[in-house]
């Protein structure tokens, strides 16, 4: 009986639409939901202008709550709401992304309920009926299979960039459900006074698909702005190491690693870093690693794919000339 | 003037992470040795704590740990940054406890030690790295969670902050009390001066055990604890790359990378 209980998953709205992890989520569901036999769900809190989009990438349902209130993300009326979603329909499974908004509501979400939760999962699976989490610590040094035996729902955060969406069928229809909170519900001690965007290269690394870092072999902020040319042409973002942040060379939103953030693009770049621990920590789930470093022994060269033995001085400026060069056909 | 009296900043105990060496053969993290320090992301909300202090004075700021009995070393080197006190809260009875059941007994201890304006905490652990306990426990005590705060100022009866969050900053309100994560953005702590460090090692410390908090035992430790950990694994992050070098074939090399770069280049609508 159990085992109809829906897999929920928390979309995310960013600019009034629907942000790509919210369909990441849903490939991660789906197994879930196809093994448990069970309905996937993805709960929407907020106005999106592209709704049936869900259900072309894998949901079966979607629960949608339409409030003025909604309009900005603040944690409280967030959490509130959704507390009596699961109250009422008790899913088995809660997984959100671990983006700002995911890693802010799911632990007020979870200490409300008295559930678990298991933060940055890499790796979900069902096993014995109940939900197997994976997820890495201390750096990535350690990988711990974690479940949730007694309490429900089972909640966890994955990693942004972690899965790729299913493929998008159009042919995918499915019921969207209005939802319409109690009013004290949506009412929030919290008042958004405003946003300000960040003028740089690209998207939040968190986001990025390509991510082009530099260290202290870049030798001075101004040769970041190699990387900066190096990550447009690439349609990426520039990344950064610890001793770069703290030298001043670069914003410390775009650190990479164990106190800075966890990334997961497709390709990684590490351009005059050595690899400290912390540094792998938080990039080596990026699925193609290439690093350049004077240094032979520089522990990067572990972790990377292709690693090339040189100046960063001297490569970049000559991978932005060629880069340049294929891309004449493209006028800016 | 501030409606701000009392603030208590949350730190944690972590092993060492700056000479940390991974075993090449086994890929685990050889702990032999290793010391510890404190979280090096909660010196942000310690040196927040102490700079709101220098700036109205009559601000009482209790730093509060969980932890073997040791980790009063914690909470010392957070007096030694500019705190007033420090709180260890240690028993048998919270050993194995997960996210939910540490944030119990912390918001229990909290309530224990008297009514908080502002709680403090870093991101997360540079060990366990969940960032679960500092929303949790605000959570538990009913007040607003204010996570990712890049920015903190505080007035007559409200906290105005920012928050990072993906593409840019968010700017909030909030009433008091309530309970701040802040991130390594905020500000850059300080060092410890030597009449601190005295002030630290000198110190009377506050220890609470299970029974000053008002819980039940089944909401701590491992029976508290709604995850259970099943398996740990020690997965082997080296690749075996490709190593080639500039100086030996420089043309080669370069364009063994734009082959890579090529391949992954993201289309970017104009």
């Amino acid at each position: 009986m159990a085992a109809q209980n829906e897999v929920w998953t928390l979309a995310e709205i960013r600019d009034g639409k629907l942000h790509s992890v919210s369909y990441e989520l849903l490939s991660w569901g789906r197994s879930l939901a196809d093994s448990l036999k069970a309905p996937l769900v993805s709960v929407v809190l907020g106005d999106a202008s592209d709704l049936p989009s869900l259900f072309e990438y894998g949901a079966d349902k979607v629960y949608h709550v339409s409030a003025p209130e909604l309009k900005h993300y603040l944690v409280d009326s967030q959490v509130s709401v959704l507390k009596e979603m699961v109250e009422k329909y008790e899913p088995q499974i809660f997984i959100s992304s671990a983006t700002t908004q995911g890693r802010s509501t799911m632990p007020v979400l979870y200490a409300k309920l008295g559930v678990g939760l298991t933060a940055d999962c890499t790796g979900l699976s069902i096993q014995d009926g109940s939900l197997l989490q994976t997820r890495p610590a201390i750096g990535g040094n350690v990988m711990a299979d974690i479940m949730t035996p007694l309490r429900r729902p089972q909640m966890c955060t994955v990693r942004p960039k972690s899965k790729r969406p299913l493929p998008r069928d159009a042919r995918r229809k499915g019921e969207i459900v209005g939802y319409t909170p109690q009013k004290s519900s949506l009412a929030s001690l919290l008042t958004f006074l405003g946003f300000e965007p960040e003028s740089r290269v690209g998207l939040p690394i968190q986001d990025a698909e390509v991510i082009v870092a530099g260290g202290k072999g870049m030798k001075g902020t101004k040769n970041f702005a190699l990387l900066d040319e190096l990550a447009g042409l690439l349609g990426g973002s520039v990344g950064a190491s610890r001793s770069a942040v703290d030298l001043g060379w670069a914003p410390a939103s775009s650190q990479v690693g164990l106190s800075g953030k966890s990334v997961t693009p497709r390709l990684y770049l590490a351009c005059g870093i050595s690899g400290a621990v912390q540094h792998l920590a938080g990039m080596s789930g990026a699925e193609t690693v290439l690093a350049i470093n004077t240094d032979a022994e520089a522990p990067i060269f572990g972790v990377a794919d292709l690693g090339v033995v040189g100046s960063v001085l001297e490569i970049l400026p000559r991978l932005i000339g060629d880069l340049k060069k294929s891309s004449k056909g493209v006028s800016k | 003037m501030s409606g701000l009296k009392k603030i208590a900043v949350l730190v944690k105990q972590v092993p060492a992470t700056e000479n940390v060496k991974i075993n090449p053969e086994t890929g685990v993290m050889m702990r032999e040795g290793l010391s510890v320090e404190v979280n090096p992301l909660d010196l942000h909300a310690i040196e927040e704590a102490v700079r709101l202090k220098e700036k109205f004075p009559d601000i009482l700021v209790t730093a509060v740990t969980m932890g073997p009995p040791s980790a009063d070393k914690a909470v010392r080197y957070a007096i030694a940054m500019g705190c007033d006190e420090g709180v260890v809260l240690t028993d048998r009875a919270f050993a194995g406890s997960d996210t939910l059941a540490t944030a119990r007994a912390l918001s229990a201890a909290l309530k224990k030690l008297g009514s908080f304006d502002l709680i403090l905490s870093g991101e997360r652990a540079t060990d366990g790295e969940t960032g679960q306990v500092g929303p949790s426990v605000g959570s538990l005590l009913g007040l607003p969670v204010l996570t990712y705060v890049s920015k903190l100022s505080v007035g007559a009866d409200k906290l105005d902050i920012e928050r990072a969050v993906e593409g840019g900053h968010e700017k909030l309100s909030s009433p008091f009390p309530a309970l701040a994560v802040v991130i390594k953005e905020i500000n850059s702590p300080r060092l410890c001066t030597l009449g601190g460090k005295l002030k630290g090692r000198k110190s009377d410390i506050k220890i609470l055990s299970f029974a000053d908090l008002d819980i039940p035992k089944e909401n701590v430790g491992l029976s508290g604890s709604p995850t259970k950990v099943v398996k740990v694994r020690y997965p082997q992050v080296t690749r075996k790359g490709k190593k080639l070098s500039a100086a030996e074939d420089f043309d080669g090399a370069v364009g063994e990378l734009l082959k890579v770069l090529n391949d992954n280049r993201v289309e970017v609508n104009a």
